[in-house]
């Protein structure tokens, strides 16, 4: 894009300084977080720590009364809508989804950036739909209504909608919220794939700590709308900093094969 | 448009869950046979209306009539000069009008909609129709020329009460990004109202013009001519330009605003532009046939229960069915109880609402919507 030969390849997203307020509520203060393509990085943190809302600034929803988000080098402020969706496609957490479209149809809108006003989808957009949606195990759905379809299948089919948007970067606001758990480590598995294989760069804000740290090569936590740190799993999600972030005593014990941590609430001890 | 969604079946038993196979063979059947079934039953609607009356004329005369005179090539000189006259200067455009409102009309609404997520906007129901009727009898009793080089001033003051009572509505109904039902009805309930109840001050105000704002409020086409069509068409037409070009960008916008933002639509603007056309046609319409209720809430919602929501087959398709659907009503408003003509709103709603009733009983409740 900048047709510059850079010492490093450019970050896929870089935010710098990012404060956003809801009126006089200030949800985010001086965020910064840098992701190289190729790499999945976990956003944790408690409920209301601004994670949603970190996901929404980036992506363009809400304009942040400071700092600034580069898409690929690009000043995200300065592009229009249809440029960032080109750049980063998102998985929402509770989105309005029309019930009476199928699956497909609604995959198929992943394609809209690539689409002019007066475009119908051609052979390559539902080729790019039927790739997404056969990655995240969802294209028997296609033809069911939204409607019908559960919960956890409706989660994949956004993921899909995301996928076919062919997007450098993806932003995912819990995507393993509904579904089992086998669903959940099948969809971090498909996004550490499409990091290595393809080189897509893959923020996912992650609920639960210890899936985040099964799969993420890095976690970054929020608490009260700072980051309050950042590394490898084992370095953030430390006893005491959970203690202090979340108020739960938490034991940190090493998985068997991994040695990735894996936590555990302190058990009814009465 | 080569690209179609599968039609869920009407009130059909659950069928099997299709495999990705099968949904990609339904996208792929082609949305004209759909199309062309619908414009021939629109032009048989035309041809039939445009032959029934009390002159008796028949049909094969009317068909010779028409010809003749669209392709300039005299077939009908055996018929009756008087016949010609009934059928070219008095049937037709009245035909033709009823025609075209029907399709602005249910665009219209079609395009509410969607652009308010509310499955009971409508041109009439949202205040629109009511403020474009006020707008264009504040020019009929003002004793201003209403015509501008050749061009109609009547439908762009009803514009100008369209969009000031839309405005008014969506701002007084808006809660956060959505505009839930309920407040859109009773806001444009009260909108509606309070226009109602200034056209009627201005029309009492001004007898000699009772007449012409009286036509206006109830929707009449007995008075049509050709002029009528001309000022109407060069609204309606780019309006429908506009909004069926518009037909995946308003199904990207059926989910909410973050995600249509998300997926590169900016929704602000959209909306804008299409609120703006279809309210300038719907205005239009007003102006040259005054208000009529109903059609543009059945016919989108009989397309939808039928055909589904994607607005790329909803828009064309209720612009078909809505020109279909008020040529016939409007025949039957000056057929059925002869030589008095009854209002065509009152057909509208006694042969529209039944059906709409029976869709919505067969389709289960907000599963289509």
């Amino acid at each position: 894009m900048r047709g510059s030969t850079v010492e490093k390849a450019t970050a896929a997203l870089d935010a710098r300084g990012l404060t956003v307020a809801y009126g006089p509520r200030v949800v985010l203060s001086d965020v910064s977080l840098s992701l190289q393509p190729g790499r999945l990085l976990g956003l944790v943190g408690p409920n209301g720590s601004g994670k949603t809302t970190l996901i929404r600034a980036i992506s363009g929803v809400v304009a942040p009364r400071a700092g600034e988000v580069r898409l690929a080098g690009d000043d995200a402020l300065r592009l229009s809508a249809r440029e960032v969706a080109l750049r980063t496609a998102v998985v929402p957490q509770n989105p309005h989804l029309p019930p009476a479209f199928t699956a497909l149809e609604l995959v198929l809108m992943g394609r809209t950036p690539h689409l002019g006003l007066l475009a119908a989808e051609g052979r390559a957009d539902v080729e790019a739909s039927r790739r997404a949606m056969q990655a995240t195990d969802t294209w028997e759905l296609a033809g069911r209504r939204i409607g019908e379809l559960s919960g956890g299948e409706r989660q994949r089919v956004l993921v899909a909608r995301a996928l076919a948007q062919e997007t450098p970067l993806l932003l995912l606001d819990e995507p393993t919220a509904h579904l089992d758990v086998g669903h959940q480590a099948a969809t971090l598995r498909l996004m550490a794939r499409l990091c290595r294989s393809e080189g897509k760069a893959v923020l996912a804000a992650i609920h639960d700590l210890t899936l985040a740290a099964q799969f993420c090569d890095r976690l970054v936590m929020l608490h009260q709308g700072r980051v309050v740190a950042e590394g490898s799993p084992m370095e953030v999600l430390t006893p005491d900093r959970l203690r202090e972030v979340y108020g739960a005593t938490l034991h940190v014990l090493a998985h068997p094969l991994t040695g990735r941590p894996v936590l555990a609430p302190d058990g009814d001890t009465g | 448009m080569n690209i179609v969604r599968r039609a869920p079946a009407l009130g059909a038993a659950e069928p099997p869950a299709p495999s990705g196979a099968g949904a990609l063979a339904g996208m792929e059947r082609s949305l004209w046979p759909r199309f062309l079934v619908a414009g021939v039953a629109l032009m048989g609607a035309i041809v039939l209306a445009t032959a029934v009356g009390p002159a008796g004329i028949p049909l094969d005369a009317t068909v010779r009539i028409i010809l003749s005179r669209l392709t300039g090539v005299e077939t009908g000189d055996s018929l009756p000069a008087l016949w010609r006259d009934i059928i070219w200067e008095v049937r037709l455009p009245r035909v033709l009008l009823a025609g075209l409102t029907g399709a602005v009309l249910a665009m219209a609404g079609a395009t509410y909609q969607g652009v308010f997520r509310n499955p009971l906007a409508d041109p009439y129901l949202i205040g629109v129709a009511t403020g474009a009727a006020l707008g264009a009898t504040a020019v009929i009793v003002s004793d201003t020329p209403h015509s501008w080089q050749g061009l109609s001033v009547l439908p762009l003051a009803a514009f100008g009460g369209a969009v000031v009572s839309v405005l008014l509505v969506y701002s007084v109904a808006r809660v956060g990004n959505t505009v839930p039902t309920t407040t859109l009805i009773l806001a444009g309930v009260a909108v509606a109202s309070l226009s109602t109840a200034i056209t009627s001050f201005l029309m009492l105000r001004s007898t000699t013009h009772m007449f012409s704002v009286l036509s206006v409020v109830l929707g009449s086409f007995n008075t049509a001519t050709w002029g009528e069509l001309t000022w109407a068409l060069p609204y309606a037409v780019p309006a429908a330009v506009v909004i069926l070009a518009h037909g995946r960008v308003l199904n990207v916008l059926s989910l909410d605003e973050e995600q249509a933002r998300q997926l590169g639509i900016n929704p602000e603007r959209t909306k804008l532009v299409l609120l703006g056309v279809a309210s300038l046609a719907a205005a239009a319409a007003v102006s040259v046939a005054g208000t009529i209720g109903f059609v543009g809430l059945i016919v989108p919602h009989a397309v939808r229960l039928i055909w589904g929501p994607d607005n790329r087959q909803l828009l064309p398709m209720s612009i078909l069915f809505g020109a279909t659907f008020l040529i016939l009503a409007d025949l039957l408003a000056r057929t059925v109880d002869q030589p008095s003509e009854i209002p065509v709103g009152i057909i509208t709603a006694v042969c529209g609402v039944p059906f709409f009733l029976y869709l919505l009983r067969r389709a289960r409740m907000g599963a289509y919507w």
